[in-house]
């Protein structure tokens, strides 16, 4: 046990832990007496207290004592079996790790051909294979359903996956690498930037993008501005770029909600998302399946 | 306030007694409240100082602390009076135990809902509430153990044992537990950190349910069960091992908190195995309660109070017999975080703790009113068989909801995946949350009734002062 550095704490808890164990038989037999008078009566201890409280002196009930015992008996023999004097590993070798570690091998064993059956198929095919798509949509229920909605339909701020619109793409090969790395969006604050009044104007061309209703005199001032500080990403055209994770702007897709407000507190305070990655947790496997869980919703 | 060496102090435990039921109405409402919020959550209406996670600790430091614990303070100054045939050591001391208590009561009140928590459970007070409850603390110690050194009779009441060792164990387990470095005035960090903080918290969190939830309320049932049923306790001598083996073992079971943790195994397995020994220790006590009626079992009928002391030796039993069960690593691996958890705590505190703290608000509050009982016996009996009903119905609907969810989130497909998503068993909680919602609803009732008997009560009564009698002279000594 690394939590020792000397073997003095080891022997000083061992010995603590087995002599209060014993010390409660001792204790136990100790005061384990014969009935004292065999009669109908029982004696009282012969004290009065606040009037007319007394006590009897019945002796300790025998079942009572043999549960006692048997549980010390117990004790002892869960510390001779099991890890729990010191650094002694205990008899049978248990440990909560090597009880993890054997549930992981049996259901490596009893699971495994049927991932790695799934894994040898490539995304496309297992988007449409009945059985990979049964265990996809469980692991997509335990793991991806809390950010993304049972149905994959998303919810403010976390993407739809059901659509055809990808923020870092939507070739298998993309998917594959949101779930197993992780993506982080940033789009960065242009409030200091751009003022108020900017910022606005900004907003209103940004909604030109996509036809909605807007302002042309705020839209036409925002177009430079646009050309100056959101291009770079989002592209002259305002079609976005899936290297960068930036939202094409013309689709009417808002992932951060839609409206001059939701778009000028974007522009001014600037958005950050978080895909954490998940090919430690469910191992390459399950990302492989799980892609192709996520690539068939985009089909539908 | 007069010395008077002639007569009891009577004034503080009618201050406290009154306050058991009027913080066991306020307690057991926001636990009413909290059952209703997990059902409909909109019931916090989009307040902060309404929602659950804070409402909660109100709740259990409510009906832990503000009842439970002005009924051992009622119930200790009465007895320890009562069996030493001694005035309180200092008045003066115990008016202040009574006000700073009820001061921290408020405090909680109000910090807790504004999210003012050391983020420790049942410990969530801020560090200059915490300061404040160490001197009531103190004060507590020295008029309860100056009035031992006081006493008339050379023996020592088995009830003041109890009292002693859970006054002196939470006076230690609250300052090492507590100890922090304060950032701000209503901000503090704790001593500890990581796996050792963990421990120290339930070291003291399992503590506080072994000396301030069991010992003291030892200490009431080793009063009020023989003078209600006026006969002697069964068993001197295995009072004597319960209590030692009690209060020894108690000490060490903490850890069965953090199964399958980052804590170290050997303490986790050390904790298991004292769980274990915790047993007979805690049923000692059940026998001596309950076998002290033996011969008058009649009693049992018609004497409602006796049923609230009886009945809540039971729900000790049930409770001391599960507790260790769930100790067992691999039943803990079921029952662990699931409302098992939940409903094991509140058959404690429900049936053991709540009833046995009734029954003695009964016994008392005639005697310190002087009235020879209460203003409705029929009443009494009403509130006993509805708080028991709630009860059943509160711990059922728990128990099953708790394994049901610990099924849910272990079971697991042909393909290995998980059969059920972590939503789904919340859904299907919910007809046990409808059922403990009414269980709680009956309790809470209960309560309600129990405050408008006492109330009613006290409008006929007056207070009154009680003359010390000369102690009785010990009838034949040791056979």
């Amino acid at each position: 046990m690394s939590q020792f550095t000397s073997s003095f704490w080891d022997v000083y808890i061992t010995l603590v832990s087995l002599v209060s164990i014993l010390a409660c038989a001792v204790f136990l037999k100790s005061q384990s007496i014969k009935r004292v008078t065999q009669g109908d009566t029982t004696e009282t201890s012969g004290h009065i207290w606040d009037e007319d409280l007394q006590e009897y002196n019945n002796p300790l009930p025998r079942w009572w004592a043999w549960l006692f015992y048997i549980t010390i008996a117990f004790g002892l023999v869960y510390l001779a079996l099991y890890p729990g004097l010191g650094s002694y590993a205990g008899l049978l070798g248990w440990s909560q790790v090597k009880q993890l570690e054997e549930e992981n091998a049996r259901a490596q064993a009893a699971y495994g051909p049927l991932y790695e059956k799934l894994a040898a198929q490539d995304v496309v095919t297992l988007s449409k294979n009945p059985e990979a798509l049964a265990v996809g949509e469980k692991l997509f229920l335990n793991h991806c359903a809390q950010c993304h909605a049972s149905d994959g339909g998303g919810s403010r701020g976390f993407p739809s996956l059901t659509d055809r619109d990808w923020l870092w793409g939507g070739t298998p090969e993309a998917i594959k690498i949101s779930i197993a790395e992780g993506r982080t969006g940033v789009m960065p604050p242009f409030g200091p930037a751009l003022g108020e009044g900017g910022v606005k104007d900004t907003a209103h061309y940004v909604l030109s993008l996509s036809g909605g209703a807007y302002d042309s005199i705020r839209a036409a001032r925002g177009k430079e501005k646009y050309a100056q500080l959101c291009a770079a990403c989002h592209g002259q055209e305002g079609k976005g770029n899936q290297a960068l994770g930036a939202p094409d702007l013309t689709d009417g897709i808002w992932l951060h909600g839609s409206g001059e407000a939701a778009i000028a507190e974007t522009i001014a305070k600037g958005r950050n998302n978080q895909m954490p990655p998940h090919k430690d947790l469910l191992g390459p496997a399950k990302v492989h399946i799980l892609t192709g869980y996520v690539y068939s919703l985009s089909g539908k | 306030m007069n010395n008077n060496e002639a007569t009891y102090n009577y004034t503080v435990v009618r201050q406290f007694a009154v306050m058991t039921v009027v913080w066991g109405v306020v307690g057991m409402l926001v636990g009413v409240i909290i059952a209703a919020q997990l059902l409909w959550p909109e019931l916090n209406f989009d307040i902060p100082w309404l929602s659950y996670g804070r409402l909660r600790p109100l709740h259990t430091n409510a009906v832990i602390f503000a009842f439970g614990g002005c009924a051992l303070f009622a119930t200790s100054y009465y007895v320890v009076q009562r069996t030493c045939h001694a005035r309180l050591f200092s008045d003066g001391l115990a008016a202040f135990t009574f006000w700073g208590w009820q001061a921290v009561i408020v405090l909680a009140a109000i910090t807790l809902p504004l999210g003012i928590t050391s983020g420790k459970e049942y410990a969530e007070l801020e560090w200059p509430i915490d300061i404040l409850i160490a001197l009531v603390w103190v004060s507590y110690a020295v008029v309860f153990f100056g009035t031992i050194f006081k006493r008339k009779i050379p023996h020592i009441y088995v009830a003041n044992w109890f009292y002693g060792a859970f006054i002196l164990t939470v006076a230690i387990l609250h300052l090492v537990n507590s100890a922090a470095v304060p950032a701000t005035f209503w901000k503090s960090y704790s001593a500890y950190s990581g796996a050792q903080d963990a421990m120290v918290q339930w070291w003291y969190g399992h503590n506080a349910v072994g000396f301030f939830l069991t010992a003291g309320f030892l200490g009431i049932m080793y009063y009020f069960i023989p003078k209600q049923a006026g006969r002697p306790i069964y068993s001197y001598r295995l009072s004597v091992v319960h209590f030692w083996a009690l209060i020894f073992t108690y000490m060490w079971a903490g850890p069965h908190h953090l199964h399958y943790t980052a804590l170290p195994e050997w303490t986790q397995s050390l904790g298991m195995v004292f769980s274990l020994i915790l047993l007979a220790p805690s049923w000692g006590g059940m026998i001596n309660g309950i076998m002290t009626l033996s011969g008058a079992w009649h009693k049992l009928r018609d004497d409602p109070i006796l049923k609230f002391l009886i009945v809540s030796l039971s729900f000790y039993g049930m409770s001391t017999f599960e507790g260790p069960m769930m100790s067992i690593k691999t039943v803990n691996a079921l029952s662990h975080y699931t409302d098992w958890t939940i409903g094991h705590v509140h058959s404690g505190a429900l049936g053991w703790v709540g009833l046995v703290s009734m029954g003695a608000i009964y016994f008392l509050i005639p005697k310190l009113f002087g009235r020879t009982e209460m203003w409705s016996v029929r009443l009494i009996n009403v509130h006993f068989w509805v708080a028991t009903v709630g009860i059943v119905l509160y711990i059922a609907a728990m128990w099953i909801a708790g394994v049901m969810q610990g099924l849910m989130w272990r079971a697991v497909g042909a393909d290995g995946t998980l059969t059920y998503t972590f939503v789904e068993s919340v859904k299907a909680s919910y007809p046990f949350y409808a059922i403990r919602l009414l269980g709680g609803v009956l309790y809470f009732g209960g309560m309600v009734i129990m405050a408008w008997n006492v109330f009613q009560t006290i409008a006929e009564g007056r207070k009154v002062e009680a003359p010390i009698p000369a102690p009785a002279t010990s009838v034949a000594a040791h056979a």
